[in-house]
């Protein structure tokens, strides 16, 4: 600036207005958006999903393989457990619409039944990761020090064992009870349990990192400074300034893990070490139906399993691609 | 508003009131007094002296500007008043910051944090970084009430609309669920300013509010601040290396180098006769319409390394007027050259005398 503003210069009070006289293009909530309620972050990212379709088909196979799992009767009458050795890897037909298998079971009987344990152990193992992993990664990344010294070491620690192998050690050294006449379906939750816990532990450190490395971009940030400034508490400061900020990657993230986390309940299952017959699960089926030479004869009982584990796995990724977008208002 | 101004709001709840903390009310109008402030940075590379022994005083009403190049220490000075300088690396190593009499830096981290926002408050030089971009405004406005005051969610938005008209915002009423990234930069920086006196504090510091706007916005949100300022009667402390605006709008003037206040003065006095060297050359380097074609006398050479500011007065490397006196011992204290004005030179008179 030359020198002090005089009297010509000085603004006028229409200055304002003229600023932004055309209204933004952008940014105008429609008429349909709620005028009363200051909308949170979580209403804001409601209101943006529910006008993508993809969200729509995403929740929608969602949905179906969560009602598959938690009522498979409703889908089929079939016994899943019902098998006739004669009728062994017939092909689909009218009355086994995806075949049966080598024990003479309904493949589709036994492709919805077997939602359960993967549902259960992708999603609650997704839950605990990301809760674990987001509060270790805000913990450290916040607060610094020998704090982060501390959990960064002992998250490395388990960053470096093979997810497989290190299932396999933790699920050897927890024995599931051998008594024949324990109830199966507490037997069925203590090895899905089993399941989830050595892949909680295994998982953490992934989102730890990303969470922690995450908040470290976010803290320094002139609005984390802001909010301090105008009295805001640290709680404060983490729950609406340094979350909200950095979990876009999080969720993205731990979606993606979602898939990987159903398939690895599959691979262990197919080890001996995960679920065993006659409980059934996706990977029980596909690991039954990899065997030799079974891919060529009866290519039906590898498909309609797999199918089912992929779109599951899709319809989770889709949907955390869309929740970050939503999440990110940036990119509207 | 309150007609009678006091501290910040008189605090109603009685739970605070028998819990000790003082209602504020300043003494004899005083809101803020800085004394012999110290603020150091102990990096890998030594210890940055970023303030060292500043000192200043702020009434109710009064506009004091703190003017100074990039690394004078104005920000630090701000961040010490507000207590948001992190520890490590920053470190207050001495001095008190006084307001309405209480000492903050003695103060348990709880109380200071309700002295935050509600009685001293701060705006910050680039809107955009300094609003949360997932939220939209008028709920980062509103929150300010929800957490200070435990207003419920449809009150705090209309107070938070209310705000944003104060501020002039066009079509508050619409925007109020806009996001910062879909504001201009004025439109930003008075979503700031309105968070800055949602809780109507005494003290308002501005930390460079226009380096990131146009000249002519640059106008406006000063304007802007001026009149808030006057219907409020708040004390501004205006942070800023811009001698436009500052002699725009500021009472007193306070000009830092090296984490010194090297001059106090009347806005007009220091305009028209300054009594430091660096003053001087601050002034001397405004380019003028009358000087088109001459070259621009600038000051020569860089501020100091803080880590090693030279003996005597930190600014004799760079100085015109320098002589053996400046380059050993202690820097030049504070003197009141003539009445009412204070510089820290040895030559000050000298300064004062020479056109």
């Amino acid at each position: 600036m030359i020198e002090p503003l005089n009297d010509d210069v000085s603004p006028r009070h229409d200055a304002a207005a003229a600023e932004t006289g055309v209204p933004p293009a952008v940014g105008v909530p429609g008429p349909e958006a709620s005028k009363d309620v200051a909308r949170s972050l979580l209403s804001d990212a409601w209101y943006e999903m529910r006008r993508r379709p993809l969200f729509w088909i995403s929740s929608l196979l969602i949905v179906v393989v969560l009602v598959m799992a938690a009522f498979p009767q409703l889908f089929t009458s079939q016994d899943p457990l019902y098998c006739q050795l004669i009728l062994s890897r017939r092909p689909p037909s009218a009355e086994h619409l995806f075949g049966t298998d080598i024990q003479g079971c309904d493949v589709y009987a036994r492709t919805i039944y077997g939602a359960r344990a993967s549902v259960l152990v992708g999603v609650i193992t997704t839950l605990c990761v990301a809760t674990i992993g987001v509060l270790i990664g805000v913990v450290s990344g916040y607060y610094g020090g020998w704090v982060d010294t501390l959990l960064s070491r002992a998250g490395e620690i388990f960053f470096a064992i093979p997810m497989l192998l290190g299932g396999i050690v933790i699920l050897y050294s927890l024995p599931s009870p051998r008594d024949p006449n324990f109830d199966r379906t507490l037997l069925y939750f203590i090895v899905v349990g089993k399941v989830i816990l050595a892949l909680t532990l295994l998982g953490w450190p992934s989102l730890a990192r990303i969470m922690r490395s995450s908040v470290l971009t976010v803290k320094p940030q002139e609005y984390v400074q802001a909010a301090r400034a105008l009295g805001a508490s640290p709680a404060r400061v983490i729950t609406s300034h340094i979350i909200p900020n950095a979990l876009a990657p999080v969720v993205v993230v731990a979606t993606i893990n979602l898939g990987q986390y159903i398939a690895l309940e599959a691979t262990l299952s197919f080890l001996g070490i995960g679920l065993q017959p006659p409980a059934i699960s996706w990977g029980i089926a596909i690991s039954e139906a990899s065997g030799l030479g079974y891919v060529i004869s009866a290519p039906h009982m590898l498909l309609f399993p797999s199918l089912f584990l992929s779109l599951t796995v899709l319809a989770f990724i889709m949907l955390g691609e869309v929740v970050r977008d939503a999440l990110d208002p940036k990119l509207r | 508003m309150r007609s009678i101004r006091s501290c910040g709001e008189p605090m109603t709840m009685t739970k605070e009131t028998l819990n000790g903390s003082a209602t504020w009310q300043p003494v004899d109008g005083r809101l803020l007094d800085v004394r012999d402030l110290y603020v150091e940075f102990r990096t890998r590379d030594g210890v940055a002296k970023a303030i060292n022994g500043a000192s200043f005083t702020l009434d109710e009403g009064e506009t004091l500007a703190i003017l100074g190049e990039s690394g004078s220490g104005k920000s630090v000075t701000a961040q010490a008043i507000m207590g948001i300088l992190d520890t490590p690396p920053a470190f207050i190593t001495g001095g008190e910051v006084r307001y309405c009499g209480t000492d903050l830096l003695k103060l348990p981290e709880p109380e200071r944090r309700r002295v935050r926002g509600a009685e001293i408050s701060m705006i910050f030089q680039d809107a955009l970084s300094a609003l949360n971009p997932v939220f939209p405004v008028g709920w980062q406005i509103a929150e300010m009430f929800r957490v200070h005051r435990g207003l419920n969610k449809s009150d705090s938005r209309a107070k938070a609309i209310s705000l944003m008209e104060r501020v002039k915002i066009p079509g508050a009423a619409q925007r109020v669920d806009a996001y910062p990234h879909q504001f201009s930069g004025g439109m930003r920086q008075r979503i700031m300013i309105a968070m800055a006196i949602a809780l109507d504090p005494a003290v308002l510091i501005a930390d460079e509010p226009t380096t990131a706007l146009d000249v002519t916005v640059q106008a406006q949100i000063m304007q802007l601040l001026a009149e808030l300022q006057a219907e409020r009667k708040m004390g501004l402390i205006l942070i800023t290396h811009d001698l436009g605006v500052v002699a725009d709008v500021a009472d007193r003037i306070n000009v830092m180098y090296a984490g010194r206040i090297v001059e106090q003065a009347d806005v007009y006095e220091l305009y028209r006769l300054p009594a430091h060297p660096y003053t001087k050359g601050l002034l001397d380097s405004i380019p003028r319409l009358d000087q088109k074609g001459q070259e621009l006398s600038a000051i020569k050479g860089l501020p100091p390394n803080l880590t090693r500011i030279p003996p005597g007065c930190p600014f004799n490397p760079r100085c015109r007027y320098v002589r053996d006196v400046c380059r050993t011992g202690s820097p030049p204290p504070l003197r009141e050259v003539v009445a009412g004005r204070l510089a820290a030179c040895h030559f000050s008179e000298e300064v004062l005398s020479d056109e």
